[in-house]
């Protein structure tokens, strides 16, 4: 498992504190603001950052982070711009995890087997594949256990209790449970039906688990931080980031969307 | 080794290095559901019995193998038959599959069936099987596309279809499959998706070749039955190849038969305007597959074109893939121009409009065939007729209808 990951989940947990996971898109709306963005991120309450690789055909996403994705291809950010920001964040930054969240083709690219050590370097500490499963990572497995790269693994409502089991298995670092079938920044999430997933996740798996997609409030971050270790909120951060007009501006509102989600949380763990 | 080109896929959908799952988990589990229900109904005599005729009534197969005798006589070499999947119900060898997409979703019971579309002629087929068993479709089509496809845009809304236009990306095919997906993770349970070429994940690639085989399994017995032998060479377009894929299959062991996948090179290969993945492509992971595909050095997606909309495609089928790699097929290209020109031909000399798909099997069959030996045959897909596209034709030469 990944010591920044590790140390994170661990320091909450003894702390009494939920994890915040905000998600942005690396390279939205400007490329030259996110590294900005993040350190405001972690300074307004954020404990571990997710950031998106943009992808030109992003199936599991809903339109904000589709627009999202459009505008920082057109920005010219690709995967080697972002571990780029990654590093640079990491000058500042030892100790917040990121975890970089996207599709298999840029990494293809890349070279499966290069990148998990080239992530490293860079100091990611975990990857999320959206259209890659644990069953099709073949080298790329090995080489991101090399690299002390976690695989963050998805659990849907859809996945069966023989296929969690399998996932479980091959899941380091948390789980992610999707937490409605749909795509990222849908509308019709229920989280009184978070109950019983998690703790079925929680039979099989001993990795503290984050519910995402659909979370768009502070309210609704602290009724999931009841079931959950950490919360992922994604879409309503990076619509919300979309509209500024300066990096001061987009920090500013990056601190005013995660403040009071953090509050909210905190207060729910009291 | 002979035997082993018919074996693919594996277990888990993979075709050598390539095919597979790559989808996101919500999927998962529809696909597992899937692959079981496609295994068990595919062998049950019912479903078969059910599949024939409906094949056979309502399609209208047999299609026949049609010698194109002064075709043959312009290229000046071997003889060319033409397979006449233009003569089936909607137009195009679609319906072969969306007949059986259409039943199993039924035995699946599953009210609602999605497709996407490029040319529109698998929105047709889709909409025209969920109106004869009463499941309500919507195609999700782009909206590039539903421009230069305006006709079977109105007949899919005439069949009671619902046409979603797709604006994302390129605004074409690609795009519609990823909107397609994300109504399919949305709406799972009650669902199903109607995929219209050999991409996307496992089972889709087995089971649209499996179901548009019936053209190869027909084209090999009628040749044997009617000129007693086998052709020497097979063409046929490819775009995500499912047309290609169900004529080649059942042909596979026979070695000597020489397979000719024919992609859009739209204006010319050397400019990056065109839609030739195989050609020109390399391995990579785009829409639940590992295939051949276009794309920049940053592993982005690239804009495809190609005069003909069901062509233009930056994807293509992973069996296709692994035929190229172990060299039992060919991939070559036909040019914007050279379909135009293919169209313009066989519709003079033979009194048959090919669709723009199908010209560009046409245009390489034509060139083969004139270097080839009379006493030799080509046997071409011809996988669509050309009604729809009469307006893209007049429009490229500066007519208005």
């Amino acid at each position: 498992m990944n010591r920044r990951i590790k140390a994170c989940f661990e320091t909450a947990s003894s702390s009494g504190r939920k994890v915040l996971i905000p998600f942005i898109t690396a390279g939205d709306p400007k490329p030259e603001w996110t590294v900005d963005i993040m350190h405001a991120l972690v300074e307004a309450g954020a404990d571990l950052l997710e950031l998106g690789v943009p992808f030109s055909d992003p199936m599991a996403d809903g339109p904000v982070i589709q627009t999202a994705s459009e505008r920082a291809i057109e920005n010219g950010v690709t995967l080697n711009t972002v571990l780029d920001m990654v590093a640079e964040f990491r000058r500042d930054d030892e100790h917040t995890p990121v975890v970089l969240m996207g599709y298999m083709n840029p990494l293809e690219r890349f070279g499966r087997q290069e990148f998990p050590a080239a992530a490293k370097a860079a100091g990611v500490d975990g990857l999320l594949l959206v259209d890659c499963p644990p069953e099709e990572r073949d080298d790329l497995g090995a080489a991101m256990d090399d690299a002390s790269i976690d695989g963050v693994c998805l659990v849907a409502p859809t996945t069966t209790r023989e296929r969690l089991a399998y996932l479980a298995r091959h899941a380091s670092g948390f789980i992610y449970y999707v937490s409605l079938k749909g795509i990222t920044g849908a509308g019709q999430l229920d989280t009184a039906e978070l109950q019983g997933p998690i703790d079925q996740i929680r039979e099989f798996s001993a990795l503290p688990v984050a519910v995402g997609f659909g979370i768009k409030t502070a309210e609704m971050a602290s009724t999931v931080a009841q079931f959950a270790d950490a919360v992922v909120i994604g879409s309503a951060l990076v619509e919300v980031l979309a509209e500024s007009s300066s990096s001061a501006e987009a920090c500013a509102e990056a601190r005013a969307f995660v403040a009071p989600v953090r509050e909210s949380m905190d207060n729910m763990a009291r | 080794m002979n035997d082993a080109y018919q074996a693919g896929p594996d277990g888990r959908g993979h075709f050598g290095t390539f095919g597979g799952q790559f989808v996101s988990e919500t999927l998962m589990h529809a696909l597992d559901e899937l692959r079981e229900a496609y295994g068990r109904w595919r062998k049950d005599e019912e479903f078969i019995r059910k599949m024939d005729e409906d094949l056979a009534f309502y399609v209208g197969r047999p299609s026949p193998v049609y010698y194109a005798q002064r075709y043959t006589a312009a290229a000046g070499g071997a003889r060319i038959f033409l397979k006449r999947e233009d003569l089936n119900h909607t137009g195009a060898h679609k319906i072969n599959n969306t007949v059986g997409q259409g039943l199993l979703a039924r035995h699946m019971g599953k009210k609602r069936v999605i497709a996407e579309t490029g040319a529109g002629q698998h929105g047709v087929a889709s909409a025209t099987v969920a109106a004869r068993l009463d499941q309500s479709c919507r195609v999700y089509m782009g909206e590039v596309d539903i421009h230069r496809q305006a006709i079977n845009v109105f007949r899919m809304r005439l069949l009671g279809a619902e046409v979603c236009s797709v604006t994302s990306g390129s605004a074409t095919l690609k795009d519609a499959l990823n909107e397609a997906m994300r109504d399919w993770v949305t709406n799972v349970d009650d669902t199903f998706y109607i995929i219209g070429t050999v991409a996307g994940p496992h089972p889709y690639p087995e089971m649209v070749r499996d179901f548009n085989a019936v053209v190869g399994r027909e084209a090999r017995r009628q040749m044997l039955e009617l000129h007693g032998e086998l052709p020497d060479a097979l063409v046929a377009c490819v775009g995500g190849g499912s047309n290609a894929m169900g004529l080649f299959h059942p042909f596979l062991d026979d070695v000597d038969v020489k397979m000719y996948g024919v992609e859009a090179a739209g204006r010319g290969l050397a400019g990056g305007e065109h839609a030739a993945s195989l050609c020109a492509g390399r391995p990579g992971v785009l829409h639940g597959c590992r295939t051949y595909l276009l794309d920049d050095d940053a592993g982005q997606i690239r804009h495809t074109h190609s005069v003909s909309a069901g062509l233009d495609y930056p994807g293509v089928g992973p069996e296709h893939a692994w035929l190229k790699e172990q060299g039992r097929a060919e991939y070559v290209s036909a040019t914007d121009e050279e379909a135009l020109g293919a169209f313009h031909q066989l519709t003079r000399l033979e009194g048959i409009m090919p669709a723009l798909e199908s010209a560009h099997a046409l245009a390489y069959g034509f060139k083969l065939a004139s270097d080839m030996r009379p006493d030799q045959s080509v046997l071409i897909n011809l996988s669509g007729r050309g009604d729809k596209d009469v307006q893209t034709v007049a429009e490229l030469e500066g007519l208005s209808l």
